[in-house]
């Protein structure tokens, strides 16, 4: 028996049998083919991604090894440094305040003082591009472009950069191996190492990071090189980066980011799933007749079936390979909706493997959406040839293999996540999500079509009443309509909802009376000084604490050193050798609650035992209890303590929190800086003082917290940017949908239209019943779409990010006027033709 | 002569169960149609002519009973298996038409020999529809056809299989009087000329008596069975 797929007879009928459907199909194949060119160009990106990052491996971090530490290198660690040969570039990194004399402009900025070649793989970008070079000469300073652009900044003006002058010999457009983003956050400036004394700026007690860049001699293997040298480089607290380490860390972060996309991707192709099941939905409801036909002449009902399948799969395939080549499209222009965030230049290039991969889902998935409203036909009775009038649209029979076929998109759309995220948990998670999501809006579709007809307003005048029952006669698009608009509304509404909860916060953080403008990196002999300015401009000074910086030197009696190499200890290394910044004072302040032991607020006798106290979440990370012992090395000096009291701590005020808080009377001789909390009423208040500050004390750094806000508001607009562009995908497809439905709508109301208007009803009046049937649809998905949104970011906001939730209702009412808009002006566009033409024509052409 | 039946209905009874209720549409059914001869079954609306017709035919399964069409017991076939029958031995004439409207004429006349997997078919196609009047309008889409014409295509496309027995449900139905008279006129042409037994369901008496048996059916039972051709031989005599 020959199969059915090969059955040319099959092939023929189903090439003719799409004759006067073609448009409706059309529907069907643009559904898909966002979806998958959404996929294609994500995936493809990422491809592209994965591989510049491996070839471009070296200038990403632009030497073959970087060796850092928090002190100068030790006279040892120089000569170690001697013995491993090739090029060797040095470089000290500090945050401070810079200067614009011609712009009057001051920005806390990263300083990289530099000398050697470095980069030695790769290029510094900058404008003119000579300027990468010549800034070493002399003192000059390379600065971040937009920075210059903000501040009005040019070639040849000056930057005080602490008691130095610097000419600003160019723009800072790229480094190797850092994001437009990282560089927005903290803005870099390069000044040549010969310099950085004359600037006063590094002191003793300052966060310094000294690197040495090594362009080692060729052949040289780096990891064996490092084994060797660790037990040194670990005794000098010293750490490597290599270009292996680098790769690894930009290759997981922009994976993450591209495997987030292509889940963003993945919904745009399921809404489109809906879209080819709705339009397969109604073809094949007017396909009745002749599949029962076809079943009189002879037709098996496998024949009738494969002829529809094999038109789903033409189309689909059609769809996925148009959806290919625009997502081809998409990729080229991708590397510019995220360069801020992209550490390699892309060039364009098509990956064949995420065009057969995109095709193939889109296929997969439009053929096993299209299979459910398809299946069915394979009951049709022949029968019905002798029943089917046109008048009356038969409902299409129960298929229990309807079931398997949702069982198998759920496993694909499972399979798919499981695959995107970094955890098989994430991927469930997704999967229960979209699958609860997709059952919560057709359930109130339901739900809405049932409480419609049970309450309807009887009362109500006649178009009204028309157009509010659409929603429930037979052949109503509600869950549709729902299930597409609903889905995308929710999906934008989130996004927004989720950006607008973490703008909020921190904006809430700096209102009312709380500080917004901190200045920092005080020396202790500059503080009775600092305070009395800000007091003289007439500004508070909210808070004014000493910060003393210090290290672990050993928890419970033992070396941190030890706890790191007992495997049993289990206490990341982070938190024994990272650098702890604490304070002394007598009480707790009210962004602190203590959760156990008492607080010692002060040591009277040197011989007293002292009493810090912990955050209580680090004191859990250490594995330490009230009364343990803690020595920290404050600067070559160990002090020892005793675990007093453990604090919970409120980190998202805008504040000086600390993980350790001395009691006073030990730390007030130690080396320390002091940090000043203001509140400045304006944007004028807070750079009169900012620059009057840096006048004076150019040490002094300062932080103003509407350029914190500012800057977030940036980052987070950025990543909203890439995220909407992608999501557009889904607004796009659900656009697509919501035509496809009315369009199919469009079918099963003109008969009925025509016959109102026949029984004398006017234009106006059918007009106005297709646009109450819009309105209700749109103002019910865009409601459900809002409520969901609304839900889930809360829970995002509850379980995810720990926040306060905030729902912004001005924005939220903008977004349900836009979708109800949107789909009445899409419904009132389709039925325009339908009160133009004569009833007559109408009815001639249906009979 | 011996005369053999093309057609066995024996105690025909269908049942549909519409919730609690059981609606029986036909009753205990029994009647044989001698090849060659031509049949009407006339009734009410809602007597189960329709029903009748289409468990003879093999498009549904009777709830009990069984029927026997060209010698082959039904019941006995699987779906597959009556499809190959209908294609093989059986031609349809509906009501509204049922031509598939995406088809040309000539094409939807092929579909009976296209799926027997047959070639060279639409030179049979096109003189089918020749001898039905419709030779220039072959490439024509079933909207682009009057109600007569699309009757038409309907009828060569019933004859183009060369089916033992026809099943004409209503065919003048849909159809003013003359072009109604034109058509039935055709049929029975056709039918004549293709040596073919009919099978003829129909409110119209007047079409009716030009058959040579009429089966009354009254609320699912054979109320009358008359044989008109013995009674115009005892007229002429």
């Amino acid at each position: 028996m020959t199969p059915y797929f090969l059955d040319t007879w099959i092939w023929k009928m189903a090439w003719r049998e799409s004759r006067s459907s073609r448009g409706r199909l059309f529907l069907f194949i643009s559904s898909i083919t966002l979806g998958v060119a959404a996929l294609v160009a994500i995936q493809s990106f990422g491809e592209s991604l994965e591989r510049e990052i491996n070839q471009q491996s070296k200038s990403l971090l632009g030497a073959d090894l970087v060796i850092s530490g928090r002190g100068p290198f030790a006279p040892e660690t120089e000569s170690l440094f001697q013995t491993w040969g090739g090029e060797q570039s040095r470089e000290t990194r500090f945050s401070s305040m810079v200067y614009f004399p011609e712009g009057e402009g001051a920005r806390l900025v990263q300083i990289r003082a530099l000398a050697g070649d470095f980069p030695y793989y790769g290029v510094l970008e900058t404008s003119p591009s000579e300027a990468a070079e010549s800034f070493r000469l002399g003192p000059y300073a390379l600065v971040d472009e937009r920075m210059m652009l903000q501040f009005r900044v040019r070639v040849g003006d000056s930057v005080k950069i602490g008691d130095f002058t610097f000419t600003v010999a160019g723009g800072l457009q790229k480094i190797p191996g850092e994001t437009m983003t990282e560089t927005l956050i903290t803005p870099r400036v390069y000044i040549p190492l010969s310099y950085l004394d004359q600037t006063g700026l590094v002191q003793l007690g300052g966060r310094v990071s000294y690197r040495n860049y090594f362009k080692l001699d060729p052949g040289t293997d780096v990891e064996e090189l490092l084994e060797r040298e660790e037990p040194r480089l670990r005794e000098q607290r010293l750490r490597s980066t290599t270009v292996e380490e680098q790769k690894a860390r930009l290759g997981r972060s922009m994976e993450n980011v591209y495997r987030f996309l292509s889940l963003v991707g993945f919904m745009a192709l399921l809404l489109g799933g809906i879209g080819v099941a709705s339009a397969i939905h109604i073809h094949i409801k007017q396909k009745l007749g002749t599949v029962a036909t076809l079943r009189c002449l002879g037709a098996t009902s496998r024949q009738a079936f494969s002829i529809y399948v094999i038109q789903a799969v033409v189309m689909g395939l059609v769809g996925a390979t148009v959806g290919a080549l625009l997502g081809i499209g998409v990729r080229a222009l991708l590397p510019q909706v995220m360069q801020d965030f992209l550490p390699v230049t892309l060039p364009f290039e098509v990956s064949w493997m995420a065009v057969s991969q995109g095709i193939g889902m889109g296929l997969a998935i439009g053929l096993l959406f299209a299979l459910l409203p398809l299946l069915p036909l394979r009951k049709i009775s022949p029968f019905l040839a002798l029943r089917f009038s046109y008048e009356e649209k038969e409902t299409l029979p129960k298929e229990p293999l309807q079931w398997l076929v949702y069982g198998v998109i759920v496993m694909v759309i499972g399979l798919f996540a499981i695959i995107q995220t970094p955890r098989w948990i994430h991927g469930v998670a997704f999967t229960a999500g979209i699958v609860l999501v997709f059952l919560l809006l057709a359930a109130v579709a339901k739900l809405i079509t049932l409480l419609v007809k049970r309450y309807f307003p009887d009362s109500w005048n006649y178009v009204w009443r028309q157009g509010l029952a659409n929603l429930y006669r037979p052949n109503n698009q509600t869950i549709v309509v729902m299930l597409s608009l609903g889905l995308g509304t929710f999906f934008i509404t989130t996004l927004f909802l989720v950006q607008s909860t973490l703008l909020q916060e921190v904006s809430l953080a700096g209102s009312g009376d709380k500080p917004n403008l901190v200045l920092f990196d005080i020396q202790s002999d500059q503080r009775e000084e600092i305070t009395q300015l800000v007091r003289s401009l007439d500004l508070p000074v909210q808070q004014s604490v000493p910060i003393v910086t210090m290290r672990l030197a050993s928890v419970k009696g033992r070396p941190v050193e030890e706890i790191a190499e007992d495997p049993a200890a289990s206490v990341r290394r982070f938190l024994l050798f990272r650098e702890y910044r604490a304070t002394y004072r007598e009480s707790l302040i009210d962004s602190e609650e203590l959760i156990s032991g008492t607080l010692q607020t002060r040591v009277e006798d040197p011989s007293d035992p002292v009493r810090v106290s912990l955050d209580e979440g680090i004191a859990r990370d250490l594995n330490v209890s009230i009364g343990d012992s803690l020595v920290f090395d404050v600067q070559g000096v160990p002090i020892e303590t005793r675990l007093g009291s453990t604090r919970k701590v409120d980190w998202r005020r805008f504040q000086t929190n600390f993980f350790l808080v001395f009691p006073a009377g030990v730390l007030e001789e130690a080396p320390q800086f002091h940090v000043l909390m203001t509140q400045v009423p304006g944007p004028e208040a807070s750079a009169e003082l900012q620059r009057r500050v840096l006048q004076r004390f150019p040490n002094v750094s300062s932080i103003d917290l509407a350029l914190v806000l500012d800057t977030l508001d940036t980052v987070l607009g950025q990543v909203a940017f890439v995220i909407r562009t992608m999501a557009l995908f889904s607004i796009l497809t659900g656009i697509i949908v919501l035509v496809g439905a009315v369009v199919s709508s469009r079918y099963q109301r003109t008969r009925e239209s025509v016959l109102l208007r026949t029984l004398g009803a006017s234009r106006k009046q059918i007009t106005k019943i297709l646009a109450i049937e819009y309105f209700f649809l749109g103002i019910f998905a865009a409601l459900t779409g809002v409520t969901l949104a609304v839900a889930s970011s809360w829970a995002l906001a509850f379980f995810v990010f720990k926040t306060e939730f905030v729902v912004a209702v001005g924005p939220l009412l903008v977004i349900l006027g836009v979708v109800v808009g949107l789909t009445l002006l899409v419904g009132i566009i389709n039925s325009r033709g339908l009160s133009d033409r004569s009833p007559l024509e109408v009815l001639r052409a249906e009979g | 002569m011996i005369e053999t039946s093309v057609l066995r209905a024996e105690h025909l009874t269908k049942t549909y169960r519409s919730g609690e209720r059981t609606l029986t549409v036909l009753r205990d059914v029994s009647f044989t149609v001698p090849e060659g001869s031509r049949c009407a079954i006339v009734g009410p609306s809602g007597s189960g002519k329709t029903t009748l017709l289409g468990l003879c035919a093999g498009l549904d399964r009777p709830t009990s009973g069984s029927v026997s069409l060209n010698g082959v017991a039904l019941n006995d076939l699987n779906e597959d298996e009556l499809a190959q029958t209908r294609n093989q031995h059986v031609g349809f004439v509906f009501q509204t038409f049922q031509l598939i409207s995406t088809l040309t004429a000539l094409e939807n006349v092929v579909v009976p020999l296209e799926l027997r997997g047959e070639s060279g078919v639409r030179r049979q196609a096109t003189e089918l529809l020749n001898q039905v009047g419709l030779g220039d309008r072959l490439d024509h889409y079933p909207a682009q056809l009057s109600g007569g014409e699309q009757q038409r295509v309907s009828l060569a496309r019933a004859f183009i299989n060369q089916p033992k027995i026809l099943f004409a449900d209503e065919p003048t139905g849909n159809l003013d009087g003359e072009t109604a008279e034109k058509v039935s006129d055709l049929l029975f042409e056709l039918n004549e000329a293709a040596g073919t037994t009919l099978v003829l369901v129909t409110h119209n008496l007047e079409l009716a008596q030009r058959t040579q048996r009429i089966i009354t059916l009254k609320a699912g039972s054979i109320g009358s069975d008359e044989n008109l051709f013995r009674e115009s031989q005892d007229l002429a005599r």
